[in-house]
């Protein structure tokens, strides 16, 4: 499950022409993860990252995903993903297992983004995480003119419809991960073009950045 | 090895047509050591093959049938004249495609359908064996299997796949000989029979046993067959097989050539006439001492015990492509305990994929037309077709 996840399910059944269109916030997780390696992408959706993946860096794909229709149309496609949640499943998995678990704009909709943030450094070497950025500054003036909850385009549902239930800024994001004794190896924000924005203080970071995506480890 | 017509009880006519599968012997120089402690020996199994054989023995799938299941998957059975149990998946151009894959399947042993089993002739004493045949597991169903996939030429298997008790074998195939196995897809199974399953097995059991034409599993030498006993035990598992929203759609509470109830014991409801015809035609094909003894194997069943205690155990390292498949509906192999297998792979890092398809079919889903099924396994299959090298033929 991407809560946030614009590609529609019939995008599942194309094929090889598409991945030039890879999301951008996709494009740059699939950047930082070195050719060969072992992935667990949870919350892999329809899976375009996963193939785009497993045939331009040649990596050891793995997915898990909550709606079952998703999972299908993945093994469908001849990847290997698991029906899962990540808030209950990723303990399973033992330490190590992976070289890098991935969590794309689904962290703000688990039901424990600590506890998760915590498994994911527990069972890959690195975590990539990306999450729409509530520091944003429309959502800053949406919530200052409007004084109701922001509908962006990067957030598109009213808070009764809306599956993201912990909602965080980048600066948020950045003091868990220090009281949860993570590193932090590489931030990139995109702005609201999709394009990474080059901003290089937390500050502006949070503030131009729509999305944004961390490396991160724990030794 | 000895190509050779299987063995089978003199008296038994309704086997004959039979003999025209593929078997052979094994067994005769050094007998097969089963988990009960018996060495069993001369055996034979049957199997049928479907598809040809590549030049590097590398298209190979092993399909395991299930409880009454055989060797049969698709065209006509010889003995019912029906389609086989898999024709919907098994062909030209069918997910297990038969243009690209060589598809094996081999009657279990224990089995009726021309592997040895306790209607066959006990070479020892010239007589049938009935239940002085030995108690066999799925784990000795699987050892046989490999000495006749070996015996083929083949050194790995692509695939090996199979609902229900066929999906315990797949397990035991991937547990036990991780590197004869490049792709496993357990269907509707499970890596334990549950206490509800072994209690609807016993009151199968207790159905044939119960029937004076059983003669203590000596009928065939009386001259008899337990028909009644069989057929009741096919009649309660049938109703395992399916499910109560399945039975609705079905039948209702429509009444059968009639327009009221009569008052009396016929089969007034569609349901009851149809368990009755189930039971009768499953008689018709099916030994009722091979019934105690396969229903034995799946409820001795337990793939953690026979690790440690610990299902993961069984699949440590494993190389093996898994894609676990169950049907929402199904109550006999739910969903839960497919789940606790994809668990166990998860704990050892394996590739797994899982899938639940939405059936309101029950446990039979995997027979049927599911066409979310058939494209599931048929993307999985070429996935791993990929992988593998195998491209066309």
């Amino acid at each position: 499950m991407s809560a946030l996840d614009v590609a529609s399910p019939a995008s599942a059944a194309t094929g090889r022409a598409e991945r030039a269109a890879l999301r951008p916030d996709l494009a740059l997780i699939a950047e930082m993860v070195a050719p060969g390696a072992r992935v667990l992408d949870i919350g892999c959706s329809d899976g375009a990252l996963l193939e785009f993946l497993a045939q331009e860096r040649g990596v050891t794909a793995r997915g898990m995903e909550l709606s079952q229709r998703n999972v299908n149309a993945c093994v469908t496609r001849g990847l290997s993903v698991i029906q899962g949640d990540a808030d209950t499943d990723l303990v399973e998995y033992p330490a190590g297992a992976f070289d890098y678990a991935i969590l794309s704009l689904t962290l703000q909709a688990t039901r424990d983004p600590r506890q998760v943030l915590e498994q994911m450094v527990r069972i890959g070497r690195h975590a990539i995480v990306s999450f729409p950025n509530f520091g944003h500054w429309r959502v800053r003036l949406h919530l200052l003119f409007h004084g109701c909850m922001p509908v962006t385009e990067a957030l598109p549902e009213r808070w009764y419809e809306t599956p993201n239930i912990h909602l965080c800024t980048v600066k948020d994001f950045i003091g868990l991960c220090r009281d949860c004794g993570i590193e932090i190896e590489e931030a990139l924000v995109l702005n609201d073009r999709q394009h990474r924005a080059a901003l290089n203080t937390p500050h502006l970071a949070n503030l131009f950045g729509q999305k944004a995506i961390f490396r991160l480890k724990k030794d | 090895m000895v190509m050779d017509r299987p063995r089978i009880a003199a008296n038994d006519a309704r086997q004959v047509e039979v003999e025209r599968g593929l078997t052979m012997e094994f067994g005769r120089d050094t007998p097969l050591l089963l988990d009960c402690g018996v060495a069993l020996g001369p055996f034979t199994l049957a199997y049928q093959t479907y598809g040809e054989l590549n030049a590097d023995r590398s298209n190979a799938i092993l399909v395991c049938h299930a409880l009454t299941g055989d060797q049969y998957i698709a065209g006509t059975h010889p003995v019912t004249g029906k389609p086989g149990w898999w024709s919907l998946m098994v062909g030209p151009g069918l997910p297990l495609d038969t243009e690209r894959f060589f598809v094996i399947c081999i009657n279990v042993l224990g089995g009726c359908m021309g592997s040895t089993g306790p209607k066959s002739v006990n070479p020892a004493s010239g007589e049938v064996w009935a239940l002085d045949f030995p108690v066999i597991t799925v784990a000795d169903m699987v050892r046989a299997q490999k000495l006749l996939i070996d015996q083929l030429g083949i050194e790995k298997l692509f695939c090996v796949t199979g609902g229900s008790m066929g999906g315990m074998q797949v397990l035991e195939w991937a547990a036990k000989y991780p590197d004869k196995v490049f792709a496993a897809v357990p269907i509707a199974t499970a890596a334990r029979h549950t206490a509800q399953n072994i209690a609807f097995h016993e009151v199968g059991r207790q159905a044939i046993m119960a029937d004076l034409d059983w003669c203590g599993g000596r009928y065939l030498s009386e001259g008899k067959n337990p028909d009644r006993g069989l057929a009741v035990a096919r009649m309660t598992a049938h109703i395992t097989y399916l499910s109560e929203p399945a039975l609705h759609r079905k039948f209702g509470r429509r009444l059968q050539d009639r327009h009221s109830l009569t008052f009396g014991f016929e089969a007034d409801f569609q349901v009851e006439s149809y368990l009755r015809h189930q039971g009768a035609s499953f008689v018709q094909r099916f030994d009722a001492n091979s019934y105690l003894y396969i229903t034995r194997a799946m409820d001795y069943f337990d793939l953690a015990q026979e690790h440690g205690g610990k299902l993961a155990n069984a699949f440590r390292d494993t190389p093996v492509r898994f894609c676990v498949v169950s049907f929402t509906s199904d109550w006999l192999f739910p969903t839960s305990e497919n789940r606790d297998i994809v668990h166990a792979l998860n704990a050892c890092a394996a590739d797994v994929s899982f899938v639940e398809i939405a059936s309101d079919a029950g446990h039979d889903a995997f027979l049927l037309h599911e066409p979310e099924f058939s494209e599931t396994l048929a993307g999985f299959i070429a996935g791993c077709a990929e992988h593998r090298g195998l491209n066309g033929r």
